[in-house]
């Protein structure tokens, strides 16, 4: 540590090459940030304290298959079963088909089933005595810029109404806040309408059920019950498969990408240059003070602490980059997903990324500093203030 | 202060202009350079100095390979990432022709959210345009697109992913002859048989022919597997009153793909449907249909590759420009010799830049070829509508250009900065460093 000083010194001896090398190393960690807060998110996706305790049950055929409302009693009879929701994908779009909205018809006792949405009680109540009433998400009614009391129109790429018309339109009663903003970054852009009022009006629909979603008491017992709640539909023409949330989410992740390797592979080649690039910075550096080093050898300095010194010179230099690059990240990640207009939203950059990044630096300063640190150590004093 | 700004603000609009310059541009500009560095007084010095920088090159072996390589890394990432954009939409697109028509309900944004009643599925085929068999039957097929869950090959157990299963009519092997069997035979109407396109052949356990897999409490069975090299080859397909059934949507179809007689022929179709009383249909060719359907994910794709590749750049930019700093500084005296004895500042200028844009293109044929040999053809797989879409990354021309052009600008920037220092430090100074 009393070295400090003189280590600090070295690196900055060349400022120019020191600071243009700072920023190579900024720009690799800010990138690591954001793809590891990307990779992240993906793996984070449906673990929850809240997720765990919910069973998903769709249609064993497909997820598109709907399953008949009767289920919603029998379900509630197996024992370790809470609560019982359930709700239809409705298929929304504001003004043009391809403006999707992320709209579901919901059973009256949802939210009960989702304490991480935030919802005023007086706005719930309104949303249960409306028939029509609609409950928004946050970022959506940001983004159309609706507001309580207003009634919009919102088309169904799938339901024509019993006129036969696509155009819905729903009042808006309440607005939905996530309580959680690191797990559920779906909630703020819903938009809920009632099951009972979407099955009424459209003829295609005649008292089926998207999926159902249990609450289950003991979280211990879920594997038996989600086997319970199959068991129902057995060998019927609307068998079950019910899964955990986190599971559920899981196996969509895998199949929307494989990031993990996108991620890796794009990493590999930014740290492979990385280390090319200080390496050379390292080289130089060394090369250049090839007399100093060998006038501190003479006045005393061990190999040992050459060696030590020129290690902790590299291993300062990534680390300083590093931590700038992922504090920027830091910074930048909740810029982005707040201008992204909800088609984003990272999570900022947890401990898990801040102890791979610094293992990371660690790391490749090592790697850095062997040679020139080894060059340094086995350096003849004689020759070196020779000019050999 | 205030020329480093001017410096920048050239920069700026150089860059610009290169980003939009097309290949011939760049090919008439390199010849236009080429001519001044033979020809002219000035561009003879300057190629003079290029030389003896470049004839240094080898020495400074370790310093040049950081350019090259940090811009070989941009390159190839980029290039790599922009190839699964291009892939991606390739694939769908070439789903979609011309000449071949699908018909959906009005407004429904895909196949699979689309119902049409059994009126419909009637009266859109006898529409005027559509080609006719040697029957002389109209060569069109209702189909339904839905979603079935099926274990992934390779999987934990239990593990199941979602396929897109289409059941199609009889005329569907003739609206789309491209689809070829491969192996195996196609379907029996009428049977719970199923055909597997190659993409979903891969993804998913148990698609040989021959073989039974269970869609919900239903066995089907395999009877062959087929290739199309578009957006099909991920879907299995099935007959569709058979599917239809499984699905319980009794008499209604999802949509109709029709062929026409000849591309022309589409207008009056579209026009005849949307004529008719009896329908509410969107009338599009499956060209524009397939493209819109990739066009979100394609720029989602583009844009994560540009970020990516313009943090990376910086990275590498700074890397260059530390090692041209570095080959100008050990050069100083050399340079400032030259222009004792008369060599003018643009000659220096233009011998320092040259000498990195030759490292930026090797990094970006380098990168560019690396992203090539791993990424061309490499099979990845997304969620498409309702199932797993496979699609191979297609390194093209055009993203390989595009590359080379990013290279070049690192390398414009990464040199111009260490050129202009070497060609303004006082003639004196430079003299007595070192």
């Amino acid at each position: 540590m009393k070295y400090l000083h003189l280590v600090w010194a070295s690196l900055f001896r060349r400022k120019t090459r020191t600071l243009l090398t700072l920023v190579s190393i900024i720009a690799a960690f800010l990138l690591f940030g954001l793809l590891d807060a990307v990779r992240t998110s993906f793996d984070q996706a449906g673990h929850s304290a809240n997720g765990a305790q919910r069973l998903q049950t769709g249609s064993k055929l497909s997820f598109i298959q709907t399953l008949p409302q009767a289920l919603h009693a029998r379900m509630l009879m197996v024992p370790g079963v809470k609560d019982v929701t359930y709700a239809n994908w409705f298929g929304g779009a504001y003004q043009d088909p391809r403006n999707a909205v992320f709209s579901l018809a919901v059973a009256p006792n949802y939210l009960d089933l989702y304490p991480e949405i935030l919802v005023s009680d007086a706005e719930r109540k309104a949303f249960a005595a409306t028939r029509t009433g609609a409950l928004v998400g946050e970022r959506l009614v940001e983004r159309y810029g609706w507001k309580i009391g207003d009634r919009i129109p919102l088309q169904s790429t799938i339901f024509p109404n019993r006129e036969g018309s696509k155009d819905w339109s729903f009042d808006i009663v309440g607005i939905m806040r996530s309580g959680d903003q690191k797990n559920s970054a779906f909630f703020d852009q819903m938009f809920l309408l009632h099951w009972k009022y979407f099955d009424e009006t459209t003829p295609y629909n005649r008292g089926q059920v998207g999926w159902y979603v249990t609450q289950v008491n003991d979280v211990n017992q879920a594997d038996r019950i989600a086997q319970a709640i199959d068991a129902i539909s057995a060998n019927s023409d609307h068998e079950t498969r019910t899964q955990t949330e986190q599971a559920a989410t899981a196996a969509w992740m895998k199949q929307l990408a494989d990031i993990g390797l996108i991620v890796g592979s794009i990493m590999g080649a930014v740290f492979f240059t990385l280390l090319l690039l200080s390496g050379n910075t390292m080289m130089q550096a060394v090369r250049e003070r090839t007399n100093e080093l060998a006038v501190l050898k003479t006045i005393g300095f061990s190999d040992f602490s050459v060696l030590a010194m020129v290690l902790a010179e590299s291993l300062l230099l990534l680390v300083l980059g590093g931590l700038l690059g992922l504090a920027l990240a830091s910074v930048i990640i909740p810029i982005v997903s707040a201008n992204s207009g909800g088609m984003l939203k990272l999570p900022p950059v947890g401990a898990g990324s801040w102890t791979l990044g610094i293992a990371l630096m660690l790391l490749i300063g090592l790697l850095v500093g062997a040679l020139p640190a080894w060059r340094a150590m086995r350096l003849n004093i004689v020759d070196a203030l020779a000019g050999r | 202060m205030l020329f480093n700004l001017l410096l920048v603000l050239i920069l700026t609009a150089v860059i610009a202009l290169w980003v939009i310059l097309p290949w011939q541009g760049a090919l008439a500009l390199a010849a236009l350079f080429t001519a001044w560095l033979l020809l002219t007084r000035r561009g003879q010095q300057a190629s003079s100095v290029a030389r003896v920088g470049i004839s240094t090159l080898p020495q400074r072996l370790g310093a040049s390979a950081v350019i090259v390589v940090g811009i070989a890394g941009v390159v190839g990432v980029l290039v790599a990432l922009l190839a699964m954009a291009e892939g991606y939409s390739q694939t769908l697109r070439n789903t979609g022709s011309r000449d071949t028509a699908i018909v959906l309900r009005g407004a429904s944004a895909s196949e699979v959210m689309s119902v049409l009643d059994s009126t419909s599925v009637t009266l859109i085929p006898q529409a005027p345009g559509i080609a006719r068999d040697a029957q002389g039957r109209p060569i069109a097929s209702p189909e339904i697109v839905v979603a079935a869950n099926l274990p992934i090959k390779n999987g934990a157990p239990g593990e199941e992913g979602s396929v897109q299963l289409r059941g199609v009519g009889e005329q569907a092997w003739a609206v789309r002859p491209h689809v070829r069997i491969v192996e195996g035979r196609r379907f029996k109407p009428g049977l719970r048989e199923l055909v597997v396109g190659k993409g979903a052949a891969k993804q998913f356990a148990g698609m040989q022919p021959g073989r039974e897999v269970r869609l919900g409490s239903q066995t089907w069975t395999v009877a062959g597997v087929f290739a199309s090299g578009d957006a099909l080859e991920s879907e299995i397909w099935g007959d569709v009153p058979v599917v239809a059934d499984t699905y319980r949507r009794a008499g209604s179809r999802g949509a109709v793909t029709a062929r026409l007689t000849s591309p022309e022929a589409f207008e009056g179709f579209k026009a005849a449907l949307e004529a008719n009383p009896q329908l509410k249909v969107d009338v599009e060719t499956t060209l524009d249909y397939f493209s819109k359907q990739s066009e979100r994910m394609t720029k989602v794709i583009r844009i994560i590759g540009i970020t990516v590749g313009i943090i990376m750049a910086i990275g590498a930019m700074f890397g260059a420009l530390n090692t041209m700093f570095a080959a100008v500084a050990a050069r100083a005296r050399e340079i400032a010799t030259l222009r004792a004895i008369g060599f003018g500042g643009l000659p220096v200028v233009v011998a320092v830049m040259l000498e990195t844009m030759l490292l930026a293109l090797a990094g970006g044929i380098l990168g560019g070829l690396l992203a090539w040999a791993i990424f061309n053809d490499y099979s990845a797989s997304t969620l498409g509508a309702v199932g797993q879409l496979s699609f191979e990354l297609k390194v093209t021309p055009e993203l390989l250009w595009t590359g080379l052009k990013w290279a070049l600008a690192i390398g414009f920037i990464g040199g111009l900065f260490p050129a202009v220092r070497a060609a303004r430090v006082p003639v004196t100074t430079a003299l007595r460093e070192l």
